[in-house]
């Protein structure tokens, strides 16, 4: 199988229906993606965008009522023989990814935490048990091991709380386990999808660092589905933008934040509040996401895009290469389009981010 | 222990002063302590002893370490908890002890959650049409079937889903989709207080804004009050009228939104402030937080008392902390 030398997990476009009782969801549109070794990339986007059923696909975890139209999501691996290895994921059955892969090697943190966590099992048995499933260990040091990395993941009271029952842990102590559980197994690619939406900004800190840690020391690949953008600007090298099931921006950190080029980048970057001023009202990006139980005509994004133009409403636009790292699916790159200044208000602040820069250069 | 109860009083008192309009709180929460025993020798006291009120139409945010007890605090408040002790007074009826029919009719119209984790609050096997039309249902709020059926297409019009949406189950959503209809589900009551447990934060923030921007118009609509569960700090400052700081299930601090932001004293509350992600990425690759350490700096929560400072805002701590402090 050919696959990008560097890359260690690449989706190549991934097209995923869901049956329904109101007819049948495109949910996923041609997605591309490509993960390196050690890095870290992002996807942000509108919910409902596809980013969770995405990295689902790659897990085997799509639901009953899904179809896999086309695509391939090839992986990279050394066999237990240390034999590099190629396979397509969407082509394994569920028993071998689960055998092989699932936990083992590619480890998921779910956008719910309860979706992994067993109501009737206390979590320090759950910790554990993941630690023995993927490691010939004794009870006694996979018992250590969980401990510590309970305590990692900032736990107070570990050895008590090992005895709890998910219920009776906090939302965010809840997700914490399920971090730890997904460390447990040394992965080499670890998925999480909204991994802090429940923690508050000390403890989410603490959680990115301990990632980026393991990642300094292990070469961990890291996918986060995010939509907090001050996550993305601690944690990414790459950002890619989602909308209607497509990926519709790709580019680096720097260029996601300082030179923003899809209209709907554009309305995320300006939908956050701004600590530093006193709006009375938060800039929401017009209009709603298209209902892909009907296949949008032309560009997804156009009937919410104050600067669509014709051909927007006839064909999508393909991905524009704007530099070796920056891609854009928006005809507004094309050479022949009008030059669209940023919006006002959008490049002012983006002028703030880059004088704050300075002052930490 | 008395002398925190005496000085919440005399704090609750003074803050209903400063008010110009003099009106009754709508949520009067005192000393409230919800402790969870779990074994013959750990008990996990979860709050210890938290005063704070709502005032009608208002937004009180609620922010905290992930385990400070926000969510138990509105878990007891709409008594999905019996509190261990203390007192808690919605629209001037005791509701901390049992509960006579009336009082529970009251609470169930007049008082709503929006839960943290949308998919073990949604019913897996009813549709979404039906999730958000059932206190409709419970409560007879419509003459005609058709009447039911608009009121609920609207409702997902005005969270950003759409009237098609009703015929599907929660497990057919995405995350945020999921939190949507919880948060549907809770304003289709009008009700008088809305207890929102970190509610926006499975949304982008696109949608975050229209979601925030549409339970403000609700609360200019209907007067309806918030309490705001978040530990997205930009968006409490936004939304709320005051804010209280909650570390370890004690309130250490508490003002209006500017006085908490423009001049922080609790070290907790400094330490959280400093920990917020700029959407900076040069930033954000450099900056470090103010890190927190209450046994290293040897706070000791239990023997603070509330010191006022000006207006309402006011923070625990002994004396010789407080002037450290301030
Ligand atoms: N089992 C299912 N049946 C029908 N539709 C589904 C199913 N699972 C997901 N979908 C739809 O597929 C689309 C993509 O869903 P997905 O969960 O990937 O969104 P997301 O980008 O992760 O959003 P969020 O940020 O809200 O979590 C949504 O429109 C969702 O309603
Ligand atoms: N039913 C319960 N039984 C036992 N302990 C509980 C129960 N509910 C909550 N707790 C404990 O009470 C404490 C406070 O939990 P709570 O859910 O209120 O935190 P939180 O502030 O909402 O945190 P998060 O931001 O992580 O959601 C935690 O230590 C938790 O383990
Ligand atoms: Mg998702
Ligand atoms: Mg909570």
């Amino acid at each position: 199988m050919e696959m990008n030398e560097k890359a260690i997990l690449e989706v190549r476009d991934l097209d995923i229906s869901f049956k329904t009782n109101a007819g049948v969801i495109h949910a996923i549109r041609g997605v591309n993606l490509d993960l390196q070794k050690g890095e870290t990339v992002a996807i942000v986007g509108e919910s409902g965008s596809g980013k969770s059923v995405t990295v689902k696909a790659a897990v085997g975890l799509l639901d009953a009522n899904a179809t896999v139209n086309a695509g391939q999501i090839l992986y990279r691996y050394k066999d237990d023989n240390g034999n590099e290895e190629v396979v397509d994921l969407l082509t394994m059955s569920k028993r071998e990814l689960r055998k092989k892969i699932n936990g083992r090697r590619i480890a998921m943190v779910f956008q719910d935490p309860m979706t992994s966590l067993d109501p009737t099992m206390t979590i320090g048995k759950q910790v554990m048990e993941g630690i023995l499933l993927h490691k010939k260990q004794d009870k006694n040091a996979a018992y250590a091991r969980a401990l510590e990395l309970l305590e990692l993941v900032g736990i107070t009271d570990a050895e008590k709380r090992m005895k709890n029952y998910p219920h009776q842990l906090s939302g965010g102590m809840r997700q914490r386990v399920v971090i730890a559980m997904a460390l447990a197994s040394d992965p080499d690619i670890l998925i999480c999808d909204e991994p802090t939406t429940a923690l508050d900004v000390t403890i989410q800190a603490r959680i990115l660092e301990l990632i980026k840690d393991v990642q300094e020391r292990l070469g961990l690949s890291v996918i986060y589905i995010t939509h907090d953008l001050g996550v993305v600007a601690k944690v990414a090298d790459y950002v890619n933008v989602m909308y209607a099931g497509r990926i519709v921006e790709v580019a680096n950190v720097n260029e996601i934040f300082y030179e923003p080029r899809h209209p709907y980048t554009w309305g995320l970057l300006a939908a956050m509040p701004d600590l530093e001023l006193d709006d009375d009202r938060l800039n929401s990006i017009p209009g709603s996401p298209p209902n892909l139980l009907h296949e949008p005509e032309g560009d997804a994004f156009a009937p919410r895009n104050a600067y669509a133009m014709a051909i927007d409403e006839k064909m999508a636009p393909p991905m524009f290469k704007l530099s070796d790292t920056h891609f854009v699916a928006s005809w507004l790159a094309h050479p022949d389009a009008p030059q669209i200044e940023l919006p006002d208000e959008l490049k002012a602040r983006i002028e703030r981010s880059r004088k704050e820069a300075q002052s930490y250069a | 222990m008395s002398d925190v109860m005496t000085e919440t009083r005399e704090q609750a008192t003074a803050q209903q002063a400063t008010r110009a309009d003099n009106t009754q709180a709508i949520l009067k929460v005192t000393d409230l302590k919800q402790h969870f025993p779990i074994s013959r020798n750990f008990t996990v006291k979860a709050v210890n002893g938290v005063s704070f009120e709502i005032y009608p139409g208002e937004t009180y945010g609620l922010v905290g370490e992930s385990g400070s007890g926000k969510t138990t605090i509105g878990r007891s408040i709409i008594r999905l908890h019996t509190p261990t002790e203390g007192s808690i007074l919605f629209q001037d009826k005791e509701i901390a002890g049992s509960l006579d029919h009336e009082t529970k009719q009251m609470l169930r119209r007049d008082m709503q959650m929006i839960f943290q984790d949308p998919m073990s609050s949604l019913n897996p096997r009813k549709k979404v049409g039906d999730i958000i039309g059932e206190g409709l249902d419970i409560h007879k709020r419509y003459s005609s079937s058709q009447e039911r059926s608009d009121a609920v297409a609207d409702m997902l019009k005005k969270v950003g889903l759409s009237p098609t949406h009703a015929e599907r189950y929660p497990h057919q959503f995405s995350g945020g989709q999921r939190q949507r209809v919880g948060i549907a589900r809770a304003l289709i009551m009008n009700p008088k207080l809305i207890i929102a447990d970190e509610c926006i934060s499975a949304l982008d923030v696109s949608i975050q804004a229209q979601v925030v921007n549409l339970m403000k118009d609700i609360q200019d609509e209907i007067g309806c009050a918030y309490l705001f569960i978040a530990h997205d700090l930009s968006m409490v400052k936004y939304i709320s009228d005051r804010i209280g700081v909650l570390h370890l299930g004690y309130m250490v601090e508490t003002g209006t939104t500017d006085e908490i932001f423009s001049n922080p004293v609790h070290p907790y509350t400094k330490s959280l402030l400093s920990a917020v992600p700029h959407p900076n990425p040069e930033v954000e690759k450099k900056r470090h937080s103010v890190p927190y350490d209450k046994d290293a700096e040897g706070v000791d929560y239990s023997v603070g008392t509330i010191h006022q400072l000006e207006g309402t805002h006011s923070v625990l701590a002994t004396d010789e902390e407080f002037s450290r402090w301030t």
